[in-house]
């Protein structure tokens, strides 16, 4: 996986998050997906399913234990799209 | 924010969808007068949010099995099945449950949700995957966190997804359980166990089928979603509650593999728990042969569901996709949900309210469970009431 795809994956997210909040929060790297975007668990869910679909990947539920920021979502589809 | 905020943070959300002295969630039964009508407060009502789908909850049958258990072997077991636990009535409900099924092997749990965190956590493992249905009840979540294995979803009943995911998982099929539910919980739809069944085998998975909703319900003995579709060969696990059509606390897996009698010294929810009292096992053991003999109750159970889909279908209201015992009525948001909750039990009907996140995809469910006791009168009587509600609350 390059660089450019890790951005990629960010402006996809980034996206993909302002449809979903109603939090005026500017969207960056390092912002809280919950805590500062107030999306809730069943939109961020869904949202899972629709990246997965878009980068031909599954994300395993557990994975997402330790996922809170834009970027740590961002990392983590980087790793399992390199891994395929 | 420490701990006891957290609780603060969830109360506060509670609160903010459910407004003071509405009790929708635990609300007491007082009494019970029969399998279709109680006393909550000071109301007599119909039942309709119970799961005594073939309405036993006061067999004769059941309740002098019970007493007789009671008379002969006291309470409780007082220890795990791998100690003291293990009578010969629960060595006799297993080889009844296995003789069911026609499989060799069966394993009685002390609850139907330890029937789901035992059996997966016992099969799969960290470097294991199980790929589940998102619509999956709560034990199966709760069963593949506890077995560290690698969790993935899929669509609810959809096919395409599902075999999308298996296709990524490349070699590592042969190591996955697919795990899919009879009929599911929230709509009251059925699996497509055909389906299912081609892509297991064509991907070379393992698949547990949990029919705790549809154990009593399809079938010609009321084996659930196997015997309706035929394939009870294809399944290699089959998992279910007794908390259902059989109206007692319990849970059970069967098998043709021998395999899972090896669960009974791995599994943490079958060792590390007391066994199910003897008054439990007995009326459960009764309960089974009247589910198996049960033809006529199961005739009447889908008269009844067919006739309350129908009416609150011609209403308008949305449902789930299939007839069944379970019937959701799917609302907008929560604060219709609890509208129509509550004007249900004024007119002395209780039904269940499920609000997010505990309903699929941010939905608010007013869900009833139909059983073969109700009488025609009563379905009726609760189709009007739904219908009147409908005008009152959700006509523009």
């Amino acid at each position: 996986m390059t660089e450019c795809n890790y951005d990629e994956i960010m402006q996809l997210l980034c996206d993909r998050l302002s449809t979903l909040t109603s939090s005026e929060t500017a969207i960056t790297a390092d912002t809280n997906l919950i805590s500062e975007l107030s999306i809730d668990s069943i939109k961020l869910l869904n949202l899972i399913m629709e990246i997965e679909d878009s980068f031909d990947i599954s994300i395993p539920i557990n994975a997402l234990a330790d996922v809170q920021t834009v970027h740590e979502l961002a990392s983590l589809i980087s790793r399992i799209k390199s891994a395929h | 924010m420490n701990l006891l905020e957290k609780l603060d943070a969830a109360a506060a959300v509670r609160k903010s969808l459910l407004p003071d002295g509405v009790g929708a969630f635990g609300i007491p039964i007082e009494e019970v007068y029969s399998a279709t009508e109680a006393r909550i407060g000071d109301r007599r009502v119909l039942l309709l949010g119970t799961n005594n789908y073939l309405g036993l909850t006061f067999s004769p049958e059941c309740i002098q099995a019970a007493h007789e258990a009671l008379d002969t072997e006291g309470t409780g077991t007082t220890g795990s099945r791998m100690a003291n636990g293990s009578y010969s009535g629960h060595r006799a409900l297993e080889q009844e449950f296995a003789n069911f099924y026609e499989c060799c092997t069966g394993i009685v749990f002390t609850t139907g949700y330890q029937a789901n965190l035992g059996t997966i956590s016992g099969l799969v493992g960290r470097g294991d995957t199980v790929l589940i249905d998102s619509d999956s009840h709560a034990s199966i979540y709760d069963g593949c966190i506890l077995s560290g294995a690698e969790i993935i979803r899929f669509r609810h009943n959809d096919m395409i997804d599902m075999e999308k995911r298996l296709r990524r998982l490349g070699d590592r099929t042969t190591t996955t359980l697919i795990i899919v539910e009879g009929i599911y919980s929230m709509l009251g739809d059925q699996a497509p166990l055909a389906e299912i069944v081609q892509l297991k085998n064509k991907y070379n998975c393992t698949l547990l089928l949990d029919e705790a909703h549809s154990l009593g319900v399809l079938g010609e003995t009321g084996q659930g979603l196997v015997e309706k579709t035929g394939l009870l060969k294809e399944i290699d696990f089959i998992t279910g509650t007794f908390s259902k059509s059989l109206c007692s606390i319990g849970g059970f897996c069967v098998s043709n593999h021998p395999q899972l009698d090896q669960l009974r010294y791995i599994s943490h929810p079958y060792i590390f728990t007391a066994s199910p009292s003897p008054a439990t096992i007995a009326s459960t053991r009764a309960a089974l042969k009247l589910l198996r003999n049960g033809s006529n109750l199961r005739k009447q159970l889908w008269k009844n569901c067919t006739q309350l889909y129908t009416h609150l279908n011609t209403v308008g209201y949305r449902l789930g996709p299939e007839p069944g015992p379970v019937i959701a009525a799917i609302l907008d948001n929560p604060r219709q949900a609890l509208q129509l909750w509550h004007g249900l039990l004024e007119h002395n009907i209780y039904v269940n309210l499920i609000l997010p996140p505990a309903a699929p995809d941010g939905k608010s469910l007013v869900r009833c469970s139909v059983n073969a006791a109700h009488t025609n009168e009563q379905i009726a009587h609760v189709g009007a009431t739904f219908e009147k509600l409908y005008q009152q609350f959700l006509v523009a």
